[in-house]
């Protein structure tokens, strides 16, 4: 009798929704026409100049020349030496799971040969699958490169002022070598459109049965809050797909975006992240009044994730407050998600860290929306 | 009441207060089963309020009571299961077909046989041809009908319904009438909120409440004659004229032109007699003492409280 949950009255509330769905052309073409227009109206990029970018330094060789480097690197203000990596390896899962945004690696032999005046390589490796984040700090580089040994090696080799660089470093963009502000504006889009909309049309969905009096038909019927809440949620998962599934298309037709990981993995992860959005604009329904108020509350929730979630600017490049801010909100973490997913392959191991991130979000929500939830109208 | 009869409704002291104010002070009630009650009063008195609390859409700050044998407070989800609450707002999904909204109920009481059982609804209620149609479409009758129709698909005990007759025709009020009594026939318990007299006549028994205090309750003859009320009626040309110089004058509590008559009422007999005396020798106007009519009485009740209220 007091069951959380009674199949039979969860598929009459998913039906009642359906009905209401497709019989509501305007909301249903916003639904579509929203992820078309913003795909359209991001085309081009957002231009910011973030500094103290994580770096990891991996130094086969040590000497005064490499400390040097080191040291010049952290004065042009863009890079901080977090890690020094140990191996290659550890270079390499570092720039996988976005622990750096930079990995610099300097040869074995690299004093020998630089005194020798034989042009050693340092490499930089960037991940480059938020370009914006990355294009200043790699022309800091090339100053470093140009005046960094001057002094030091003014009395031991012939070169002279003006003279080439006694040493080159090599810049290798992981994961979007083109450097293509597209492949990193087009897979958070899908982030950004699933936010607004789901958030919004669940808000409506539950604060119009208030406004137009059939809640108190709902309520005076033996229905659970739980059976409400998953009525009004699982045929909006459905339209997210529709919408997500736009997007990706047209990243990858219209964007030529790469698609290096698992479609599956990206879609189990969208699935978790449009319940997150979705519990969030059900809780906001069970606080605003009318629709009007859900429609605020809905901008007072997107605004903040559209700024602080690195879909805008780069999420190192924002202050220490503003970026546990952006931790907490579910849709920075689907941005690193769907650009790890796919832009560098990232599979499961890789993104699991953020999943936990949004799990941990739906389970507040939920809770949230579940001890608000009224079921009466006191 | 007998007490043989088990009852349907049975509530003491229910106190519900918005924002301070008392909207429904200390109100009791005992309702036997299969009986059909009007419940009666102005706007604002706190009817569609007490009909809340009573199917659990609503918390009492106070009181306690049963429905239906269980337990008001604790025992809300099985008296939902058992009532069938018909708003005052209709509250049907528009946007939804006639058909759509009935299945919708029919699953969310999760009643077996569900598409013969709707099937046979829209048959009765002579919407079968018409049950793909959006009910937004339907006129304010039809659309009454159907809220019933939808509040009965569960086979409740007790049946609240809040002003159902509010703006439809009189054809159409009778109908829904006669469907009541059926119902009632079937030991149905029937709730009833009205403002119309003659629905008010058509229930076995009527509960007056008025801003959030009950003031009458009984039969339509036994509300009337509880009252204390005397009343004078005059009939011929333009009585209904005098009303205006008839108010206000020492004894006369009410006087009230129905149709071309005049209901001069007061408590005070003497003083009520004393008052119409002047009136009555003028030949043209028939004067004789009247029992007051149950809108009389409310009327006289409503004022009365109206002066503690304020
Ligand atoms: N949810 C509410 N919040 C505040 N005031 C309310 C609420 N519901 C009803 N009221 C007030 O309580 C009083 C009684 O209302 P109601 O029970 O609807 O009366 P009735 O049905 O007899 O017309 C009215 O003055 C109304 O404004
Ligand atoms: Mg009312």
């Amino acid at each position: 009798m007091r069951r959380l949950l009674s199949i039979t009255r969860l598929v009459a509330m998913l039906m009642k929704e359906f009905n209401h769905m497709r019989r509501d052309r305007t909301t249903l073409g916003m639904m579509i026409g929203v992820p078309l227009i913003q795909l359209t109206l991001f085309g081009f990029a957002i231009n910011t100049d973030p500094k103290a970018l994580p770096t990891a330094i991996y130094s086969a060789d040590t000497s005064a020349y490499t400390r040097d480097f080191t040291a010049a690197l952290v004065n042009t203000g863009y890079f901080e030496i977090v890690t020094e990596a140990r191996s290659r390896e550890d270079v390499d899962g570092m720039l996988t799971r976005g622990q750096v945004q930079f990995a610099v690696t300097i040869p074995a032999n690299f004093t020998r040969d630089l005194i020798r005046g034989e042009r050693p390589e340092i490499l930089v490796e960037a991940d480059a699958t938020d370009p914006v984040a990355t294009g200043s700090a790699i022309s800091a580089l090339q100053q470093v490169k140009q005046s960094v040994f001057d002094r030091d090696l003014k009395g031991v080799s012939l070169a002279r002022a003006p003279a080439p660089p006694a040493f080159d470093v090599i810049i290798h963009r992981r994961y979007n070598p083109e450097n293509i502000t597209q492949y990193n504006i087009v897979p958070g889009l899908m982030g950004v459109v699933l936010t607004m909309t789901l958030v919004m049309i669940t808000g409506l969905a539950v604060t119009r049965e208030r406004e137009r009096g059939t809640m108190e038909n709902l309520l005076a019927m033996p229905v659970r809050p739980m059976e409400v809440m998953l009525g009004k949620i699982i045929p909006y998962v459905i339209v997210g797909y529709v919408q997500a599934t736009i997007i990706l298309i047209a990243a990858s037709v219209l964007f030529h975006v790469p698609v290096e990981g698992s479609v599956m993995l990206l879609s189990a992860a969208a699935i978790l992240f449009m319940v997150a959005n979705l519990a969030v604009g059900f809780t906001f329904s069970t606080i605003a009044q009318n629709q009007l108020q859900a429609v605020q509350m809905t901008f007072f929730f997107f605004l903040p994730s559209l700024l602080l979630s690195g879909f805008m600017f780069p999420f190192r490049g924002m202050p220490q407050w503003a970026q546990v801010l952006g931790e907490a909100l579910p849709l920075t973490h689907f941005l690193r998600i769907a650009r790890g997913i796919l832009l560098k392959g990232s599979t499961f191991t890789d993104i699991a860290a953020d999943l936990l991130g949004i799990t941990a979000f739906v389970i507040v929500a939920t809770a949230i929306a579940m001890t608000r939830y009224r079921q009466t109208l006191d | 009441m007998t007490n043989e009869t088990p009852l349907a409704i049975d509530v003491r002291g229910l106190v519900k207060s918005f924002g301070g104010r008392r909207v429904v002070d200390d109100f009791s009630m005992r309702i036997p089963e299969g009986k059909i009650f009007g419940f009666l009063g102005p706007n604002g008195s706190g009817k569609t309020t007490t009909l809340r609390m009573l199917c659990g859409l609503l918390t009492p700050d106070a009181g306690e009571g049963t429905c239906l044998g269980l337990d008001l407070r604790n025992q809300a989800p099985l008296i939902k299961r058992q009532t069938g609450y018909m708003t005052q707002k209709f509250s049907l999904y528009e946007d939804l077909t006639i058909r759509e909204n009935l299945e919708f109920v029919a699953r969310l009481y999760e009643m077996d046989k569900r598409g013969e059982r709707v099937d046979s609804a829209l048959r009765d209620l002579g919407l079968y041809s018409r049950r793909d149609q959006q009910t937004g479409t339907l006129s304010g009758g039809w659309k009454q009908r159907l809220a019933l129709t939808a509040c009965i698909l569960h086979e409740p005990r007790l049946l609240l319904l809040d002003e159902p007759t509010a703006g439809v025709d009189p054809t159409a009020r009778r109908d829904f009438w006669d469907e009541i009594h059926t119902l009632a026939g079937r030991g149905i318990t029937v709730l009833v909120s009205t403002h119309y007299m003659d629905e008010a006549e058509r229930c076995h028994e009527i509960v007056y409440i008025a801003y959030g205090k009950l003031l009458a309750s009984g039969t339509s003859d036994e509300i009337i004659d509880g009252t204390k009320l005397f009343t004078w009626r005059a009939h011929g040309p333009d009585a209904d004229r005098l009303a205006g110089q008839l108010r206000g004058k020492d004894g006369v509590e009410m006087a009230v032109a129905f149709g071309a008559d005049l209901h001069v009422s007061g408590t005070d007999e003497a003083a009520l007699e004393a008052a119409i005396q002047p009136f009555r020798g003028t030949g043209k106007l028939n004067w004789h003492p009247t029992k007051p009519t149950l809108e009389d009485v409310f009327i006289h009740l409503t004022a009365g409280s109206k002066d503690n209220f304020s």
